[in-house]
């Protein structure tokens, strides 16, 4: 019951997807399976299987390498790969395209020297969406991957090898697999993320199920076709998860929960070896964070006259926002995620599975999808108010206060704070909790004393991820906040939806050092842990 | 309970927020207008703002895409506090008037300053300024005499040197309206598919990089809004590239309007009225539409000077509700003609 309640934000916009579906429009969908489905569901799948590879690949590995092994500026790389998940993919995506098409400085400067910069591969197309949105949503995977690494990959690697396995085959056979919720859930994640994302794919114009749902619904007026789409999308979404799962099987990986504090000897590079890595590393980093925040920089430095007291107020609002979002969300998924572990049923997994596939839906049609129930609630209650009390009734508004807008959050984050927290339980074995009861140790105590030292740097995870997406968040944002509640986020709105993207830099940049401090501040509180 | 050090201040963040919101539930004050508005803060507060201190009346606004501000009015119902809706495009705001959400506004003043193609035929919107979309090109390998009209850029003689923005952007959606309305579907669709063939590279995001690439001479000739045209100017002011004023001998230039209405259930409907006037009054007219480079939908007001150097053209004379009610007719001629 519980569960459901924690869930209900989440699940109205499917009710909502789902009702629609019941009214399909024979004419529109004539048109859309014939022109539209086949194209965009292809292009769907591309970008999604490209980006779970990529991301999946250069997460994982980088987090191996900073958590691991040891190599000049192994520290610095540690957090600092962690950077790019406060850059927008769309802001990525503007610049990558800005630098690397015909008009950009790269080719410009190879037509002026050699004459031609036609063998320049195109930017836009498949590959440079698929790199840009892997460079700007690995993070997810090397958050959740590092976690894992940080919290047994030593000690899984120093076990395997007294058991005689060679360093290749530690990594393939142990440490890999026993890493594997983590990854899985940070790979799901940053696919998710790739399903609902508009910025990147609008300024690439490369079609997709989102674009698609966006065309229905603004350019041929039927919201009911784009929840009709949004519907198809989940399906498969579902679908997806289901594989996965079924890939994964019912091995279960749990780690001892022991010598946490035992710090095993890092994996030492070979001299050459390490200065590659450390070359890799800095690439990485170069591409998904530093130039193109230098970027936003110089154009934030042309619009500086934009800055003004106001700016104040839209950190403050998007720090608060942000800040009450993180906590209520890790909150939630803490106890949903216990839930989950004491009363295994497929009722309670369908429902968290559920709860959890919002996050792959467009944020416009999340947002109109959570946002038109809460006003209907609120009319609701103020009907009753008014049968009950007259014309003396006081006037509700739920909508347009933030607690409309943190209840929207709830919706669209929750996969955001759950994946990381319940990987996070997952690894604590049930012997474990057995072994603490022996002891005397149960109930809250257990919680406290045993549990919450091995989910530290798992909570630290959810709450940074769903910190700094709320901070980037525009949708909800827009339709849900009072007016003259305008945040970091409403302001690149403001700038980017007339086309002014250098003026959107300003606070863009500011997003990016608003959100730099929560990961700067987790990261060295999780240096402490390991 | 368990509470790590770190999620101590998202604790006074919560708390603090809850606060807020409680003082938003707070009614708002009965006599300040509200409006919902697409068009963005920068290009719509300056006007606010000057008509509180002419007037007194004070304005609350919030802003977002039309499509969520339209589903968000029509969940409100009867029950919301916005009197006037605001957008950028004519399509949404008859789209707002298929849902009912606009009421019809019996005002002189408005009737005698807005041209009837600029308004609703049956006066529940009113265009505020005007956005004209057509040709640019290459002063270096165009001659201005090679240009008619929209239909010519489906000529073969634009092979590889035709550069459109994507058919995603309303803009496009409501020419290619237009030209149903003025040639018929089965016309237009060759029209379309004629410049689709002569598109040099994949269509742009946006009318600016549309422009840099003609510049660059990755393509020739092109379709934008002027006033994207303007902001290019404004950072480059050497850029050779041109605009050219299409079918001038035929229905004009193609033009779309920012514009609003009184919203059905408006709590102020006499003072948003009373607003809508004034914005289509002459001393406001210029700032409308001169904050963002656009043309005064009220013609007896000159646009900005930046503006006028372009010269002067003749505009479609057709409704610009057409554009909406035909909308989603391009949307689908545009699916089928492969304009992505």
């Amino acid at each position: 019951m519980l569960a459901l309640v924690l869930c209900l934000p989440a699940l109205v916009p499917l009710l909502v997807i789902v009702q629609a579906a019941l009214a399909p429009q024979a004419e529109i969908w004539a048109h859309l399976s014939r022109y539209v489905l086949p194209g965009v569901a292809f292009n769907t799948l591309k970008l999604v299987i490209g980006v779970a590879v990529i991301a999946g690949a250069l997460g994982t590995a980088l987090a191996w390498l900073t958590a691991l092994c040891e190599f000049p500026g192994r520290r610095f790389f540690d957090w600092a790969l962690l950077l790019p998940l406060a850059v927008p993919t769309y802001v990525l995506a503007f610049v990558a395209v800005g630098y690397l098409d015909y008009t950009g400085p790269l080719q410009s400067t190879l037509r002026t020297l050699t004459g031609s910069s036609a063998w320049v591969p195109p930017i836009r197309s498949t590959g440079g969406v698929v790199l840009v949105l892997s460079l700007a949503l690995y993070p997810y995977v090397y958050l959740l991957a590092r976690t894992a690494f940080m919290t047994q990959g030593r000690r899984a690697m120093e076990a395997a090898s007294t058991l005689g396995l060679g360093r290749a085959a530690a990594m393939w056979r142990v440490a890999l697999p026993m890493a594997r919720p983590w990854i899985a859930a940070g790979i799901a994640l940053a696919c998710m993320e790739t399903l609902a994302d508009f910025g990147a794919v609008a300024v690439f114009n490369y079609d997709t199920f989102t674009t698609a749902i966006y065309r229905a619904w603004f350019g041929m007026f039927s919201i009911d076709a784009a929840l009709q789409l949004a519907g198809v999308l989940l399906v498969l979404v579902v679908v997806a998860f289901a594989l996965e799962r079924t890939a994964r099987g019912a091995s279960a990986r749990f780690s001892s929960g022991r010598d946490l504090a035992h710090r095993a000897p890092p994996i030492v590079l070979g001299p050459r070896l390490r200065w590659v890595v450390f070359a890799l590393l800095a690439l990485v980093f170069a591409v998904a964070f530093a130039l193109p925040v230098l970027q936003l920089c110089l154009w934030a430095f042309k619009h500086r006259g934009d800055i003004d007291l106001r700016y104040w107020g839209y950190v403050g609002r998007s720090l608060l926002l942000a800040g009450s979002a993180a906590l209520i969300i890790v909150a939630a998924s803490v106890v949903l995620a216990y839930l989950a572990r004491h009363k295994q049923g497929r009722i309670m997994n369908a429902l968290l599975r559920l709860a959890t596939i919002g996050y792959a839906v467009p944020g416009t049609v999340l947002a109109v999808g959570i946002a038109v129930p809460l006003v209907m609630l609120n009319n609701g209650v103020q009907h009753l108010l008014r049968s009950w009390l007259g014309a003396a009734a006081p006037a509700v508004f739920l909508q347009g206060t933030l607690v409309a807008a943190l209840i929207a959050y709830v919706a669209r984050f929750l996969a955001v704070g759950f994946h990381p927290v319940d990987s996070g339980l997952q690894r604590i074995a049930r012997h474990v909790d057995e072994a603490a009861a022996g002891l005397g140790v149960v109930g809250a105590a257990l919680v406290r004393r045993v549990h919450a030292p091995l989910l530290r740097t798992s909570l630290a995870t959810a709450a940074t991820l769903v910190f700094v997406d709320v901070m980037k968040e525009m949708p909800i944002t827009l339709i849900t906040r009072p007016p003259g509640w305008d945040t970091l986020a409403v302001r690149v709105w403001e700038m980017t939806s007339e086309g002014e993207w250098e003026r959107a830099a300003l606070p863009a940049v500011a997003i990016v050092l608003a959100g730099l401090v929560p990961v700067a501040m987790l990261m060295r509180r999780s240096d402490d842990v390991a | 309970m368990f509470r790590p050090p770190f999620l101590r201040l998202p604790v006074l963040g919560v708390v603090a927020g809850l606060l807020f919101g409680v003082a938003g539930c707070a009614p708002q004050p009965a006599d300040e207008l509200v409006v919902y508005s697409s068009r963005i803060e920068a290009l719509i507060k300056p006007l606010f703002d000057e008509y509180t201190a002419q007037t007194g009346q004070k304005i609350r606004f919030v802003t977002d895409d039309a499509g969520p501000l339209i589903e968000r009015l029509a969940a409100e119902g009867a029950n919301t506090q916005a009197d006037i809706l605001l957008t950028v495009d004519a399509g949404e705001l008859w789209h707002a008037t298929e849902r009912g959400l606009l009421q019809p506004v019996q005002s002189e003043t408005l009737e005698a300053n807005i041209p009837a193609s600029l308004r609703d035929p049956q006066d529940r919107w009113f265009g505020l300024s005007v956005r004209a979309r057509t040709i640019v090109y290459s002063t270096e390998r165009v001659q201005p005499e090679e240009m008619d009209s929209y239909v010519g850029l489906a000529d073969p003689k634009w092979q590889g040197r035709l550069c459109l923005r994507t058919s995603k952007k309303v803009y496009n959606q409501s020419l290619v309206a237009m030209l149903i309305a003025e040639m018929g579907e089965e016309r237009t669709e060759e029209i379309v598919r004629g410049w689709v063939a002569n598109l040099a590279t994949d269509p742009f995001s946006n009318d600016t990089s549309l422009m840099q690439a003609i510049a660059a001479g990755q393509c020739d000739v092109g379709l934008v809004n002027t006033y994207y045209y303007g902001r290019l100017l404004r950072d480059q002011p050497d850029v050779a590239v041109k605009l050219f004023w299409a079918d001038q001998d035929g229905g004009g230039v193609h033009v779309n309007v920012s514009g609003g209405g009184v919203t059905t259930h408006a709590p102020r409907p006499v003072q948003a009225q009373q607003f809508l006037e004034w914005l289509s009054s002459p001393q406001a007219q210029g700032m409308f539409a001169g904050l963002n480079l656009e043309y005064p939908a009220n013609p007896t007001v000159a646009p900005d000077p930046a503006v006028q150097v372009w010269g002067e053209f003749n505009q479609s004379e057709m409704n610009v509700a057409q554009a909406g009610e035909l909308q989603a007719a391009a949307v689908r001629l545009m699916d089928r003609a492969g304009y992505r």
